[in-house]
């Protein structure tokens, strides 16, 4: 069912990540590594490559960024819209849109939903640079519905390669702009009840024993994007034990237009912003799913996930998203024992300092 | 100005507790003599073990107790920052305060002897561990060994022709002075691994927590939790006979009491297991108002038939050892595995095991001394109340608790001499009178709440026992002066075991009342003794005035999956029974509903 432009999830090899970007071979990982994702797929670098060698694509769009000025922002503001618009009206391959169309039907009959609503992202990637996802700036587009909608959505993912901010970062960095190309992903839409990301230490302390959890109403843009305070909690990974919780007013979420399409901010009413975003049992779920992806990556993680208001406890918590976390993993690790000192001197110091009087660890001594 | 609590010497002598003072040695209260230091000196109430006033004798154990703790600290071990505690008695409330070592000098000077004296017995542990155990039973067989008589008519002919030379009148006097020194004794046994036992405890928690800052401290303690352990062998040799009485059908006797029991398979394992196992308290021990199980075989049988229900409803409640081993191993293969680098592994790898090695000891000391040494003494105590309520000293054999420990010696010598002069003792005269006096003042102090501290707060505890035995941090000192700040009347305590309950309260005050408590209540009390266990089947949560971590009752409460909140300070006095309640063990609120 995977051809030279598809890539389903659940098919992924490792031999795959260079054609779908790292954001997609992560989704293919924690498919391989049992975690519940969304079914979905990826669109090859290779459907990108159709279109960005296109003649007219290569020829009007070498010519307008041959005449960047980046020192004038208005400037290349004018010239991304323009590349942008160029690349989102240059047709598909009819091979290409061909795959395209009936990858979806086939994701269609495996949700057993017509025109089942899907998340369209972007998925950079460029061999050998580690920032691939800054150089190459993405755009999502959530509750997409239908064939040519989706086929619309996918340019528009291509085209975000030329957004103003992703052509100074190339530049800023010295990167050609032919270093980075696109992939595609296109996933089953869940509708959250509750959205957020999960962090497999404590980002305030570094604590590996940890699972930090920050949650909201709705879709997790609320969180990833600032827009809300989200409530917190701090989870045990060892003993499963929720043992710290700050719920905060959540005063909005994203959530599913009536109409079907797209999303829309709603006000959260007073009640609801008081309560906790996720239950217990939901917490302990996104906990052993974030322990699980830590386990099959080898590092500590970044995750994104959600609760699926139309499936049932026990079930309804998925995973969209899991990548290194980088602040912590960066730092050397940090060693608490004292080589030198026997048993007893530990023990004097234990006396003369016990672990009540002590500072707590913050995030800043750690930095050196 | 910031907030302190009251001075010992603004209390207020409750009404009808007049003269309290005199119930107790003369070292005990708070006095004009003492009073700068003590005026200037931070005092917490120590309910953990005392919450309940003392009478005259019970006050021994007390004194007992803390000067043997003290000693050790002081003066074997040269603890480097903390001599003993320093103790006093508020309207019959038990006050203690930590006495740390200020000189840094003199710190650096006790290291090395602290170094050299520990470590002896950390390279030792388990041998002299092997030799405590047969020392404290050789003590026990020494105490079981006096006992008290009245004193005969005449002496027995043989006293005369196996030229003895001394009478029953010394013998009693002996027998009494002989008993007051194995109970000072036994305090030396429970002091002389208790410490280091906590101080190696201790080493290990603090690495825990530099790894991993937000571990739970219930995760450190599982990681070293005995898996069958002593403290934990009375309750379940009662699972063990209520699995008897189940398999021969024994229900209608269990009824009936012991004595209808007898004959029955039931019997038999009763009495192979009583000694030691019943001699267990249904208090904490320091009472001698606790009832002993072995003494009150309705408590024990009333567990028993509580169990029995719970097997006939299909329940499986005997302990999952092999599950329990099995987790204990995955939670440390766990946290080992997160550790950063190889040093860290080994040294907690090092840390966990002189823990282990530890544990046993400060997990099964509480039965040996508090439970099985404790009934002992106490039965021996009340013996000799007997003989004082044949000679009209006493109208009860309880009375004699209510003589101070030197008093006793002075009625001794009251009835000794009558008896050699062939006269009349003062004692029938003077004792019901006097106790009945000190019964009212003791009554009366029972009415007064005792606050949880006196004097100015310390700025940061620093003394590591403090933290360690009594939980007392600089946070549960601001805990209670900033309590009742709370409008909503909730309480904030230590997150003790974790869940949450909701239900009707019940607040109980002493261990004679567990048996008021319905399913699902939720249990509010001073503390929760460990001898409190069989109750822990009927409730769904328990919330204590005071307790750390380590007390028992936290220890106990975990072991059976209930949600806890200890040290709320406020929780006896501000909840009244059926008022509903929301428990959470895993932040320490207690919430008012509705």
């Amino acid at each position: 069912m995977s051809n030279r432009f598809i890539i389903w999830f659940n098919d992924y090899r490792p031999a795959d990540r260079p054609r779908i970007g790292g954001k997609n071979a992560g989704l293919g990982e924690m498919i391989n590594a049992d975690l519940p994702v969304p079914p979905g797929f990826a669109i090859t670098t290779d459907g990108f490559e159709n279109i960005r060698n296109h003649p007219r694509t290569v020829e009007e769009v070498r010519a307008l960024l041959a005449t960047v000025e980046f020192g004038d922002p208005a400037g290349v503001r004018g010239i991304s819209r323009e590349v942008r618009s160029l690349i989102e009206s240059v047709p598909m391959a009819a091979d290409l849109e061909d795959a395209v169309r009936s990858a979806y039907a086939e994701l269609c009959s495996r949700c057993n939903q017509e025109d089942v609503p899907v998340a369209v992202r972007s998925s950079a990637t460029a061999e050998d640079l580690p920032d691939a996802s800054f150089a190459g700036q993405q755009d999502t587009f959530l509750w997409v519905r239908g064939a040519t909608s989706v086929i619309e959505h996918v340019k528009r993912c291509w085209s975000s390669l030329f957004t103003d901010r992703a052509m100074a970062y190339r530049h800023e960095m010295g990167y050609d702009h032919q270093v980075v190309s696109m992939s595609v992903a296109v996933q089953q839409m869940v509708d959250p009840k509750s959205a957020g990301v999960a962090f497999t230490l404590d980002p305030a302390t570094g604590d590996r024993s940890q699972v930090a959890v920050e949650s909201s109403w709705g879709l997790g843009e609320a969180v990833v994007s600032g827009e809300v305070t989200p409530d917190n909690f701090l989870v045990d990974k060892v003993i499963l034990e929720i043992h710290s919780r700050t719920i905060s007013p959540k005063h909005t979420e994203l959530v599913m237009r009536a109409d079907g399409d797209g999303v829309e901010w709603h006000e959260v009413g007073a009640t609801r912003q008081q309560s906790p975003s996720v239950s217990d049992a939901e917490l302990l779920e996104i906990t052993r799913m974030a322990k699980a992806a830590e386990r099959y990556f080898g590092s500590p993680q970044d995750i994104e996930w959600a609760v699926d208001r139309h499936l049932p406890e026990g079930r309804n918590v998925v995973m969209l998203q899991s990548r290194p976390e980088t602040v912590w993993s960066r730092k050397a690790p940090r060693s608490v024992s004292e080589p030198s000192s026997g048993f007893m001197d530990s023990i004097v110091s234990t006396l003369l300092s016990p672990i009540h009087t002590r500072d707590p660890v913050s995030a800043d001594d750690e930095e050196a | 100005m910031a907030k302190r609590f009251p001075s010992p010497f603004e209390a207020e002598t409750p009404p009808g507790a007049e003269g309290w003072q005199d119930l107790y040695t003369y070292s005990l209260p708070f006095s004009e003599d003492r009073r700068d230091y003590e005026e200037a000196t931070f005092w917490f109430q120590d309910s953990i073990h005392w919450a309940e006033p003392l009478t005259p004798w019970d006050a021994t154990w007390y004194e007992y107790a803390i000067a043997a703790l003290s000693q050790y600290n002081t003066r074997h071990y040269l603890i480097p920052p903390a001599l003993g505690i320093d103790y006093r008695v508020l309207n019959g409330y038990a006050y203690l305060t930590p006495v740390p070592v200020l000189d840094g000098a003199e710190i650096e000077a006790r290291v090395p002897q602290f170094m050299e004296r520990a470590g002896f017995y950390f390279m030792n542990w388990g041998d002299l561990y092997d030799k405590w155990l047969v020392k404290m039973k050789d003590l026990i067989a020494e105490m079981e060994a006096i006992s008290f008589s009245p004193l005969p008519e005449k002496e027995d002919l043989e006293v005369i022709t196996e030229g003895r030379g001394t009478g029953s009148g010394l013998t009693i006097q002996e027998e009494y002075r002989g008993l007051l020194n194995l109970g000072l004794k036994l305090w030396h046994y429970h002091f002389e691994f208790l410490n280091l036992g906590y101080a190696a405890y201790l080493d290990y928690f603090g690495f825990c927590k530099q790894a991993f800052p937000n571990i739970p401290d219930l995760a450190i303690a599982r990681m070293v939790a005995g898996v069958e352990v002593d403290l934990f062998r009375p309750d379940e040799e009662l699972k063990t006979l209520a699995g008897i009485v189940v398999d021969n059908g024994l229900e209608d006797q269990l009824e009936g009491g012991l004595s209808a029991l007898e004959g029955t398979p039931f019997m038999d394992h009763w009495n192979s297991v009583k000694h030691p196992w019943f001699n267990y308290s249904a208090g904490n021990g320091f009472y001698h108002s606790d009832k002993v199980w072995i003494e009150h075989p309705e408590i024990p049988l009333g567990f028993v038939a509580g169990y029995v229900e719970r097997i006939k409803a299909g329940e499986d409640i005997s302990r999952p050892i092999e599950r329990i081993r099995t987790e204990r191993d995955r939670i440390v293969d766990e946290y080992t595995a997160l550790l950063s680098s190889d040093e860290d592994r080994e040294a907690f790898q090092g840390k966990l095991g002189l823990a282990r090695v530890v544990f046993p000891y400060v997990e099964n000391h509480n039965f040996y001394v508090e439970h099985w040494s404790h009934s002992v003494m106490f039965r021996k105590m009340k013996e000799l109340g007997d003989v004082f309520v044949k000679e009209g000293f006493l109208a009860s054999r309880d009375d004699v608790f209510y003589m101070k420990r030197d008093e006793v010696n002075e009625a001794l010598w009251d009835m000794y001499s009558a008896w050699a002069v062939g006269t009349h003792p003062r004692g029938p005269a003077y004792w019901p009178r006097e106790v009945t006096r000190r019964r009212g003042i003791v009554d009366a102090l029972r009415q007064w709440s005792p606050p949880p501290a006196l004097g100015e707060p310390p700025e940061v505890v620093t003394e590591p026992f403090t933290i360690m035995l009594w939980g007392i941090t600089s946070e549960s000192i601001g805990m209670w002066l900033g309590a009742g700040d709370d409008a909503d009347g909730g309480l904030r305590g230590f997150a003790a075991s974790p869940g949450v309950a909701e239900g009707p309260a019940r607040v109980i005050m002493s261990a004679d009342d567990i048996g008021q408590l319905q399913e699902g209540e939720i249990l509010v009390a001073p503390i929760t003794a460990p001898s409190w266990a069989p109750a822990f089947g009927t409730i769904g949560a328990a919330v204590t005035d005071i307790g750390g971590m380590m007390s028992h009752a936290a220890i106990v409460c975990r072991e059976y999956g209930l949600p806890a909140v200890t040290g709320t300070a406020f929780g006896t006095r501000d909840i009244e029974t059926g008022t509903m309640l929301r428990v959470d063990g895993s932040s320490g609120t207690v919430t008012v509903l509705d």
